[in-house]
């Protein structure tokens, strides 16, 4: 397909694997933000083709990573309600919450569906006058202004049998806080192409000139990332920190302006839990007062509340770039993508399933 | 999560604002996408598509920058065996 086939060629991926060693002369760490770009790098072995000096850290970008696990549990708990038709991506269905997750809510009868796009969920509430129809909101900006759209829409044609189950999180106040992370070893970032898509890279300058990192616009084909990561080693071994857009063809500076300006129209900024990381300040979003009557939370009534996690999985520091998956004794043996401790072994773009799947964590499993 | 796929529009339907939308072929694969967010996207561009909408309209020139930089750096290289 045009724009995919041409940035999947061997022989200039090779060529530009080239020009990255040529330009490395001192040990470098590298954090692509988005798990789109980890599962690139790991299926294409990208990283393979890299000199020793520079690694590659896996960024926190897995909106089904980081969703945390109370709302999977109010998931559970608005599905299991009668007369609820609960939609989600498909990705979010095995994550698992402390009461099981949403397929075994589905075994038990609930009646959960995998939808494509949210518009899908509002269309199934438009021919189910009798149903709630809820929309687990889960995802990047990326995701936000479709998700705005659907709320927008059910709000102009009064399809008040429409929520959304909102856990949306916000990509720069993580690149901030892994940045201040006393454990932080992130010295250049790949930033996330469709992020910037949607929202430009104005608000990384301050980051880049606050904390001295270089930081790259990338996309998810291999000539890509590689781009990407030759942009930003360029940076560091000139000393530079600043923010370069190597992904031109879909990123202007000032973002997506119609998607941004409804974004803005449904949606507010706050503060967000992140699974394994923790509370990170405005680095949410929620239902603006005007759209309140969608939020699912507030129209099943379902307080606030916080649960502590399994303290095996250590997802929260492979989110940070500070544990590689196969460093986490549970890897392979007691963490499978059929078993997961965490969602980042559930989630096709989390960093532990890339790893499971292209790199042999069966084989592990086996010797165990 | 973030996956977006560059499909080409091959008709625009009559709704307009926030109802745009289109049919957009992905190889051959032709779907229904919501066009709201790229106004300036006309039959024949092709644009990013998240979850049915079209976030972006790609920029053919920009698209090729990597392959002007590549072949620049074709024409830079010393042959490994001088003849």
């Amino acid at each position: 397909m045009k724009f995919i086939d041409e940035y999947r060629d061997a022989r200039a991926a090779r060529r530009l694997a080239g020009a990255i060693a040529r330009a490395t002369t001192r040990p470098w760490t590298i954090m692509e933000v988005c798990g789109g770009q980890t599962h690139a790098i790991v299926k294409f072995g990208i990283d393979e083709l890299l000199p020793d000096l520079i690694t590659l850290v896996h960024g926190p970008g897995c909106p089904v990573c980081v969703t945390p696990v109370e709302l999977i549990d109010k998931a559970v708990e608005i599905a299991a309600a009668p007369g609820v038709i609960f939609c989600s991506f498909g990705d979010m269905l095995r994550v698992p919450g402390t009461k099981g997750d949403l397929l075994s809510a589905k075994a038990r009868g609930a009646d959960v569906r995998v939808v494509y796009s949210p518009l899908d969920a509002l269309a199934l509430a438009r021919t189910h006058p009798d149903y709630q129809v809820v929309f687990f909101a889960v995802g990047f900006e990326t995701t936000a202004p479709a998700n705005a759209l659907a709320v927008h829409q059910a709000h102009r044609q009064g399809i008040a049998n429409f929520s959304l189950l909102v856990s949306h999180v916000l990509v720069p106040p993580a690149m901030e806080a892994i940045l201040a992370s006393p454990h932080n070893r992130v010295q250049g970032f790949l930033a996330a192409g469709h992020v910037c898509t949607v929202m430009g890279y104005q608000e990384y300058a301050p980051l880049a000139a606050r904390y001295r990192v270089p930081i790259v616009v990338t996309g998810f084909e291999p000539l890509d990332i590689l781009q990407g990561i030759y942009l930003c080693v360029r940076q560091l071994e000139a000393g530079q920190a600043e923010v370069e857009n190597a992904y031109a063809r879909s990123v202007r500076r000032g973002g997506n302006r119609e998607a941004r300006r409804l974004i803005a129209e449904v949606f507010q900024v706050r503060p967000r839990r992140w699974r394994g990381i923790g509370e990170i300040p405005q680095s949410g979003l929620e239902l603006r007062s005007d759209y309140a009557g969608f939020d699912a939370e507030r129209r099943f009534g379902l307080a606030d509340y916080s649960v502590e996690e399994s303290s095996e999985c250590q997802s929260g520091r492979v989110l940070q770039g500070i544990l590689k998956p196969f460093e986490c004794p549970a890897f392979g043996a007691r963490c499978t993508p059929e078993h997961p401790l965490g969602a980042t072994m559930v989630s096709s773009e989390g960093a532990c399933a890339a790893y499971y799947r292209y790199r042999g964590g069966g084989i592990r499993e086996a010797q165990l | 999560m973030c996956l977006a796929v560059p499909g080409r529009i091959i008709s625009i339907a009559d709704g307009a604002g926030l109802d745009r939308s289109g049919r957009v072929s992905f190889g051959g694969v032709v779907k229904e996408v919501n066009l709201a967010f790229v106004p300036e996207a006309a039959v024949g561009d092709y644009v990013m598509v998240h979850v049915g909408f079209a976030i972006s309209r790609v920029d053919e020139r920009e698209a090729e920058q990597i392959f002007a930089y590549l072949a620049q750096m074709e024409d830079l290289a010393v042959p490994e065996e001088p003849a």
